[in-house]
């Protein structure tokens, strides 16, 4: 079970290519009506390089190359039927583009209980860099096990 | 999209609301395909029995998307400087997420022009299922 011993503790550092096919699959999902997030030439007419990662688009790529259920089953000692997602937030730096290469830096920055134990949180923090070793965003996710 | 200037912004002032279809089988299998994450809680009833739910329900990071577009629609991208989202309740399968937000407050933030909006994602019911703040950058 998760303590605060994990605190400090790498959960992957995992460098991912940003694909048009999946950026269009993602506005697919969420119904994204805007153009400019499926069609390349309406990036380019809205002056992005190419189509934009859209704002929570990045914790999906955080996952790519790792085994998230891992992570809260054999890292934090949780199980998977009774974890919730908590609190997320996106601090953003610089946008990123289909075509950028980014590499995504995660640790376990808390662990803490709520409920006399009845609730613990883990918290991992995440930060974005792309190919020029630009700073693209910090990510922040809080995981509950009820 | 121009970008929005803080002459045209007032505390107060509301985002255009964003009201989805009704969340389905289908929505939740398409997020899972597209977002990468495969909890089975969300895709399979069977699992989510086990786990002493009555059923799959939505990912959260499914109306925290939602959330993006509701920003994405008001302002371009590129002004956004933070979203803070709280997961407050779960959406189930039929519920309805109805998106909006309101500008909150004015502030100044490494140097730029900036405001904080509220934005929220409820279900037809008036129920909260995820709340938060974005900071938006202002020309």
């Amino acid at each position: 079970m998760a303590d605060k011993s994990l605190i400090g503790r790498s959960t992957g550092v995992t460098t991912v290519e940003v694909e048009k096919g999946r950026l269009r699959f993602f506005a697919k999902a969420i119904g994204e009506t805007d153009p400019i997030y499926t069609d390349e030439a309406a990036a380019k007419a809205a002056g992005y390089r190419s189509l934009p990662v859209p704002p929570t688009f990045l914790m999906c790529l955080e996952s790519e190359g790792r085994n998230p259920q891992s992570i809260v089953e054999d890292v934090m000692g949780f199980d998977l039927g009774r974890i919730l997602h908590a609190e997320q937030g996106f601090t953003y730096h610089a946008m990123a583009f289909a075509g950028d290469v980014l590499t995504f830096d995660t640790h376990i920055v808390d662990v803490y209980e709520k409920k006399g134990g009845a609730l613990t949180f883990v918290v991992q923090e995440t930060r974005v860099t792309n190919q020029a070793g630009e700073h693209i965003a910090d990510l922040r996710s809080s995981l509950v096990q009820r | 999209m121009a970008m929005l200037s803080h002459e045209q912004v007032r505390v107060g002032d509301t985002l255009p609301p964003l009201t989805l279809r009704p969340i389905n089988r289908t929505t939740l299998a398409l997020y899972a395909g597209a977002s990468g994450d495969h909890n089975q809680i969300h895709i399979d009833i069977d699992f989510a029995r086990k786990a002493g739910m009555p059923d799959v329900f939505a990912h959260g990071m499914l109306s925290a998307a939602y959330l993006g577009r509701l920003l994405t629609a008001w302002v371009p991208q590129s002004q956004l400087r933070k979203i803070t989202v709280r997961f407050t309740g779960i959406t189930q399968l039929g519920h309805v997420p109805h998106l909006t937000g309101h500008v909150a407050e004015e502030l100044e933030q490494n140097g730029e022009r900036c405001v904080r909006v509220e934005i929220r994602c409820e279900n037809q019911y008036g129920e909260h299922k995820v709340v938060g703040d974005a900071i938006v950058a202002l020309s």
